[in-house]
């Protein structure tokens, strides 16, 4: 049984099968890619997992529990975390804000209501912040304006907020979209520490292949709502079908 | 700006040592500032209002005369609450006035019921208001955006209505709500005098201050309500830097991400609709103390409007805006409301006749009854050129200074940028 199991998943668009029957077993402390060519259905299936989207048929189990009929916020709080393919950040807020918030929302839960001690005051969550923006050497823009970040700061401060939850399924659409190469090989660098030094399960959205075989232990290829294979990065890359389906336009 | 830098450059040990040294009752930096300035204004408007000597021609434009300056800080308060909510999360309501109107029927309630000291009065019309302001949030924030505005918007209306007619026994409808001699006023001692006081001192007692030409009123009631209005932007500046109100920005900033972090952004908003509603309903008990009166029509929908023009011209989820646009607005309605023919032809009497005429034709609508043209020319102006309100005009113009002294770059903006509260 993996972390997360996603089973006969179906998800309709009026006439458009969006997702059609996705089978998915995604292992403990692994990192999953899901790859195919656009439209193919992959951040549809990222909002099933999320409570953005409600599947039309099917079950979404996470840790043992069913994620369907839950609330975004819950899901959350049962230890997953997304990074969209365009960057949710507080846009109104400053980059330290931004990461503080759902280290808030790791320590306190859903709701709670301090309102009268500064935010300055509490230290430990001031400290992790700070070390979570070292992490991503985001820390000497703490105090700019986070919509006035580059895109590509954007992704790195939203990957920021993800991973000061420690999740434990972390879902990253396209996290590399918009990124200059060199900051291309720094989230992998990134991702490749989180991933050793902690327990985390990822699920990886890209159309990068480079940032694909350099993260994922398998991958599935989602091809018009429907997984065609599921296999280690090197079985996928001399697989037919699928350089057929995807590969043939991508370089490898 | 520079205390930032420090701040990361000296690692968290130090950082922490500095935080716990520097503060005064929980505010720092430009906070302690601010709090200075509006100690100042407040304990100082019978003074600052009053600039023109009693006898001269310019005496039309002072302020400072109780019933007026208790208006000040009274919708001052009203505002500063309103910000809470709008200013922090960019929920519009358009029915605040509602609470507003239920602390004065509290509060007079009170003097009926009780006596007329008025803090059973206060304390009653923050519960009450509190209360009410829980269901009707609760039900309108089902909804965001005009959605939610036009529930809040029915709600007050269906209260005014209420209010005028059908809960005639408890509003008195028509007539307003007062005290009556016949009332029980169980509480009331033989001694205590027979209008709104505080233990014993009255909201209306005023000393005249006479010095050579000027003349200031120090009121009492003025006073007490100008201490509850330092109390209440306190406690505002409190919630502005908690961590709750930063959740209320992340709100107004993006809800979805919010909600993808695992916090419920519902409880949250509500929590700072109840706290706004309190403060109208303790705006709504001071109004009863000054003038133990209540009527209907304090929760129209004119009055919720007023308190959202305020908000904005100020500048709305800044600190000090709400007071500066309560101020500025109420001002208005009594100062160029007072304004008629007579005086204009009085100004302008210095001009050849014709054109005497023609300046007071042209000017005429824009004072007396027509004041709220010129309310409506300001706000206008102020939306399209200062959309952070007067606040913002502020900040560009000690921004002009600032250039002056030190190069500007990127950095100074940002720090502007950040310091908008
Ligand atoms: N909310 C929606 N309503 C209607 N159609 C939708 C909705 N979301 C997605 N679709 C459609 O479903 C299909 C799958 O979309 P999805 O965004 O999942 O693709 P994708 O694999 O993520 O593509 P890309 O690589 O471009 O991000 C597309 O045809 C899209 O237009
Ligand atoms: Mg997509």
């Amino acid at each position: 049984m993996g972390i997360l199991e996603v089973k006969n998943v179906n998800k309709r668009f009026g006439g458009l099968q969006a997702l059609g029957d996705v089978n998915l077993s995604v292992a403990e402390n692994t990192c999953h890619a899901i790859i195919g060519p656009n439209g193919a259905g992959k951040s549809t299936l990222l909002n099933c997992l999320i409570g953005k989207l409600i599947p039309d048929t099917g079950s979404v189990m996470f840790d043992g529990q069913s994620v369907l009929g839950r609330k975004p916020h819950e899901i959350n709080q049962m230890g997953i975390s997304r990074v969209f393919q365009t960057p949710e950040i507080f846009g109104d807020l400053t980059v330290f804000e931004n990461v503080m918030i759902p280290c808030f929302a790791k320590r306190d839960g859903a709701f709670r209501m301090h309102a009268i001690e500064s935010v300055a005051a509490e230290t430990d969550i001031v400290d992790q912040a700070e070390s979570m923006l070292a992490e991503v050497n985001m820390l000497e823009k703490r105090d700019i304006v986070a919509s006035s970040l580059s895109r590509g700061d954007k992704r790195r401060l939203e990957m920021a907020m993800c991973l000061s939850q420690t999740p434990k399924l972390l879902l990253l659409d396209e996290p590399t979209a918009g990124m200059a190469r060199a900051d291309t090989n720094n989230t992998i660098e990134l991702l490749k520490q989180i991933k050793a030094r902690r327990d985390i399960t990822m699920c990886i959205i890209e159309h990068d292949m480079h940032v694909v075989f350099s993260l994922a232990d398998r991958i599935t290829v989602l091809a018009q709502g429907t997984p065609l294979v599921e296999d280690t990065p090197d079985k996928i890359k001399g697989h037919p079908k699928v350089r057929e389906a995807y590969l043939g336009e991508a370089e490898v | 700006m520079t205390d930032q830098t420090q701040h990361t450059a000296a690692g968290p040990a130090t950082t922490r040592a500095r935080r716990k040294s520097q503060g005064v009752l929980g505010l720092r930096g430009r906070d302690i500032t601010l709090m200075g300035i509006v100690l100042f204004l407040t304990l100082a408007a019978p003074f600052i209002l009053n600039p023109f000597p009693a006898t001269s021609g310019m005496a039309q434009f002072n302020a400072g005369y109780p019933d007026l300056m208790q208006r000040f800080v009274i919708f001052g308060i009203f505002a500063i609450g309103f910000n809470i909510l709008f200013g922090l999360t960019g929920y519009l309501s358009f029915g605040h006035a509602a609470f507003l109107g239920v602390g004065s029927y509290s509060a007079v309630w009170m003097f009926k019921l009780l006596g007329y000291n008025i803090v059973p009065g206060l304390v009653l019309s923050v519960i009450v208001a509190g209360l009410f302001s829980l269901v009707i949030g609760y039900i309108s924030l089902r909804r965001s955006g005009i959605y939610f505005s036009i529930l809040t918007l029915a709600f007050a209306q269906m209260s005014f209505a209420l209010a005028y007619s059908v809960l005639t026994p408890i509003t008195n409808g028509e007539t307003g709500l007062q005290v009556y001699t016949s009332d029980p006023q169980y509480l009331q001692s033989a001694d205590a005098p027979s209008i709104p006081h505080l233990f014993g001192l009255e909201m209306r007692a005023t000393e005249t201050l006479r010095l050579g030409g000027w003349s200031f009123d120090l009121n009492f009631g003025y006073y007490v309500c100008a201490v509850v209005m330092v109390l209440a932007f306190y406690l505002a500046i409190r919630i502005f830097r908690s961590p709750f109100g930063m959740m209320l920005r992340a709100v107004k900033s993006n809800q979805q991400r919010m909600n993808y972090t695992g916090l419920n952004s519902r409880p949250y908003t509500l929590a700072a609709f109840v706290i706004s509603g309190m403060y109208a309903g303790l705006a709504g008990g001071l109004m009863a103390s000054m003038d133990p009166l209540a009527g209907a029509e304090r929760m129209q929908w004119t009055a919720s409007g007023e308190v959202v023009l305020m908000t904005i011209l100020g500048g709305a989820g800044t600190l000090i805006g709400p007071v500066l646009g309560a101020g500025l607005i109420k001002y208005f309605e009594n100062i160029f409301s007072k304004i008629n023919d007579g005086v204009l032809h009085q100004w302008f009497a210095f001009m050849p006749d014709g054109i005497e005429d023609l300046l007071v034709g042209i000017v005429h609508p824009f004072v007396g009854k027509g004041w709220h043209l010129t309310l409506g020319l300001l706000f206008m102006l102020v939306v399209i050129f200062l959309p952070g309100g007067l606040v913002e005009g502020g900040q560009r113009i000690a921004s002009v200074f600032r250039r002056d002294r030190k190069a500007g770059g990127a950095e100074a903006r940002a720090a502007a940028k950040r310091n908008v509260e």
